[in-house]
């Protein structure tokens, strides 16, 4: 770890709105530089944290450090952060240039030294020559990058973004994906993004804290949260997951056998940081994408089940099979044909369970 | 055949009452222009000839000056008192405090007490606190008649108003003072205008509670009323009103269009 891995220091923090904890002992550590996504459901807390973060709501315990300097009391304006608004914010009544000038008036620059920010963000945003424009000429693309280019400007220690690409169309919020990363590599300012899209917090961030409820359930990098999430809301949330409650019914080689719904006995490798006790109920998941799809008995172990829906998505087509003896469908992605009605086999390659807890 | 024949004489109908109607609402206030040219102190057709010395004669005229300048005096200081009560009023109002409704509710409703209870009222209790009359007075008395206007015009303002905005101002390093001159004022700004504008002519066009409140300070109303009772001295107020009514054209037509520009989403007035 780098002296910079503590570069954001949130501590113990909590903020309740009437009966509703919003946020609830939230305890976070982001390092400079970091690209970092503050991921759950609508009313999970993350907009109350990214704006305790900001400075526009004060929080009810807890400590907030950027940059070594304790900043849990400090209003917006003596921060080191800069936010990107969900609305965007733009001044209706500014131009293109004057809403990105904004925040250099109060740093007290001279005019010269205003002009050259102002036309490098420009450039930076790839919105040369639109200094002049009103926002209400701006598409909303224009608009987004305009709000990235007025807190840039400030150059802030910490870049906020409060789900900026909710607003626009499918095929320019994958755009703006990307554009936003190399954004971020470029000019290496530590990214706080809150979003409530799974698939585009795991697109672009380093690391992703997953959030419900006001708590925070789980911090790890993309790979780490799609393959070995630490508890099912997590792996609910995160992808698609198909889950078979389970009980423990011995342990024998450092492996897991377990009685599950449908599968019967199953074998899993554990994750070794928690202390199993015969009987004790668990959850078996398992991705659909781990699931094998044939229309013959496979050797070994194997479900069979009935296709119930088919829906194509190009390079592989996503099924739900019911299952005898479970309520719910399990859903199997593979690339074979297979119609509904048709009965097929599911297996599975050792390991490809998870054990979670229940 | 006949259905056609129905309509038009219906359409006809309607163009009558339509004539009717305008010259009805207009026929009145247009005599005073006509009049107030005409070369005789009789109010009378036939017209007996062209002549501007009523508009001189109100031009000389003393009392009907120091008339004016209180109703002036009066206009502008409640027109501020008003707009600043109100635009605090709103700037509160916006942020959806509980009791936002009931507030609103009891800010409106002078405006359906007849003015010559509020002016009884206030007449009562100025005395007992004993206020002299003077445009001291009146100027309370139309703060009351005013504030209604005033707030309901700038609400409508500031409830349009994005509060992300004013977080983005204090984001990029402003204060709340800089942020209330840099984002808020410029956007609430023709709201303001109209509100000033229509509480100077709540308040200059005001007779009844200026009538009870005034004391010897007499203002451009209540100077009027007394004049009428010297038939000679009527045509200089029948210049006098050509000259309001004139005026109040063109602060009319200037509400109207700083109202447009709102609409315009307020980018006309930069900072």
């Amino acid at each position: 770890m780098t002296e910079s891995a503590n570069f954001i220091c949130i501590d113990g923090l909590s903020k309740r709105f009437g009966a509703t904890r919003a946020v609830d002992r939230v305890t976070l550590d982001i390092s400079q530089g970091e690209f970092f996504s503050l991921l759950g459901p609508s009313g999970c807390g993350k907009t109350t944290l990214l704006r305790m973060i900001g400075g526009f709501t004060f929080p009810d315990t807890g400590t907030i450090a950027i940059d070594g300097e304790d900043v849990t009391a400090t209003p917006p304006n003596k921060r080191p952060t800069n936010m990107v608004f969900q609305s965007y914010a733009i001044f209706p009544h500014l131009n293109v240039r004057d809403n990105i000038a904004y925040g250099l008036k109060p740093e007290g620059l001279t005019r010269a030294e205003r002009d050259k920010r102002v036309a490098q963000a420009l450039d930076l945003i790839a919105l040369k020559g639109y200094g002049e424009r009103r926002p209400d000429q701006l598409s909303g693309g224009e608009r987004q990058r305009v709000a990235l280019a007025r807190a840039l400007v400030k150059r802030p220690k910490v870049l906020l973004l409060d789900e900026p690409l909710g607003a626009l169309d499918k095929r320019l919020r994958e755009a703006m994906q990307i554009e936003l990363r190399q954004l971020q590599r470029e000019v290496g300012i530590t990214f706080l993004f809150v979003t409530h899209d799974q698939d585009e917090a795991l697109a672009m961030s380093d690391r992703v804290a997953v959030m419900d409820q006001g708590r925070v359930l789980q911090v790890a990098d993309p790979k780490t949260l799609y393959e070995s999430p630490n508890s099912r809301a997590v792996a609910d949330f995160i992808g698609t997951m198909n889950f078979f409650e389970a009980r423990l019914i011995g342990i024998a080689g450092g492996k897991i056998l377990l009685e599950a719904e449908a599968l019967g006995r199953l074998e899993v490798s554990p994750p070794h940081h928690t202390v199993y006790t015969p009987g004790m109920p668990l959850v078996a998941a398992i991705r659909p994408e781990k699931l094998l799809l044939s229309r013959e008995p496979p050797s070994g172990s194997w479900l069979n089940g009935r296709v119930i829906s088919a829906a194509y998505f190009g390079e592989r087509s996503h099924f739900q099979v019911t299952i005898q003896g479970r309520a719910s469908p399990v859903v199997v992605a593979a690339q074979i044909n297979a119609a509904i009605g048709d009965s097929v086999y599911l297996s599975w390659l050792p390991d490809s369970f998870l054990l979670l807890p229940a | 055949m006949n259905g056609m024949q129905v309509q038009s004489k219906h359409g006809a109908g309607l163009a009558a009452y339509a004539v009717l109607y305008v010259a009805f609402l207009y026929a009145p206030v247009l005599l005073l222009p006509l009049f107030s040219f005409n070369d005789s102190v009789f109010i009378a057709f036939p017209l007996v000839g062209f002549t501007t010395k009523w508009y001189a004669a109100m031009a000389q005229d003393e009392e009907m000056r120091a008339a004016l300048l209180n109703t002036m005096k009066v206009g502008v200081a409640v027109s501020l008192a008003a707009t600043i009560l109100g635009l605090l009023a709103a700037k509160i109002l916006a942020r959806g405090l509980p009791g936002r409704r009931l507030f609103l509710g009891a800010a409106n409703l002078p405006l359906f007490i007849p003015d010559i209870v509020l002016g009884i009222a206030l007449l009562i209790l100025v005395t007992r606190l004993n206020i002299p009359l003077s445009l001291n007075s009146v100027i309370l008395g139309h703060i009351v008649i005013c504030l209604p206007f005033a707030i309901a015009v700038l609400i409508s303002r500031f409830d349009g108003f994005d509060a992300s905005l004013e977080e983005a101002s204090r984001d990029l390093g402003e204060t709340a003072w800089m942020t209330f001159w840099r984002v808020t004022f410029p956007l609430v700004l023709p709201g303001i205008v109209a509100s000033l504008l229509l509480s100077f002519i709540v308040s200059f066009d005001d007779f009844l509670i200026a009538f009870f409140l005034c004391g010897t300070d007499t203002t451009l109303p209540v100077y009027i009323w007394g004049e009428l009772r010297f038939p000679y001295k009527l045509p200089n107020v029948l210049a006098l009103g050509a000259t309001i009514l004139a005026a109040s054209a063109v602060l009319i037509a200037f509400a109207e269009w700083i109202r447009r520009l709102g609409t315009n989403g307020a980018k006309e007035i930069g900072f």
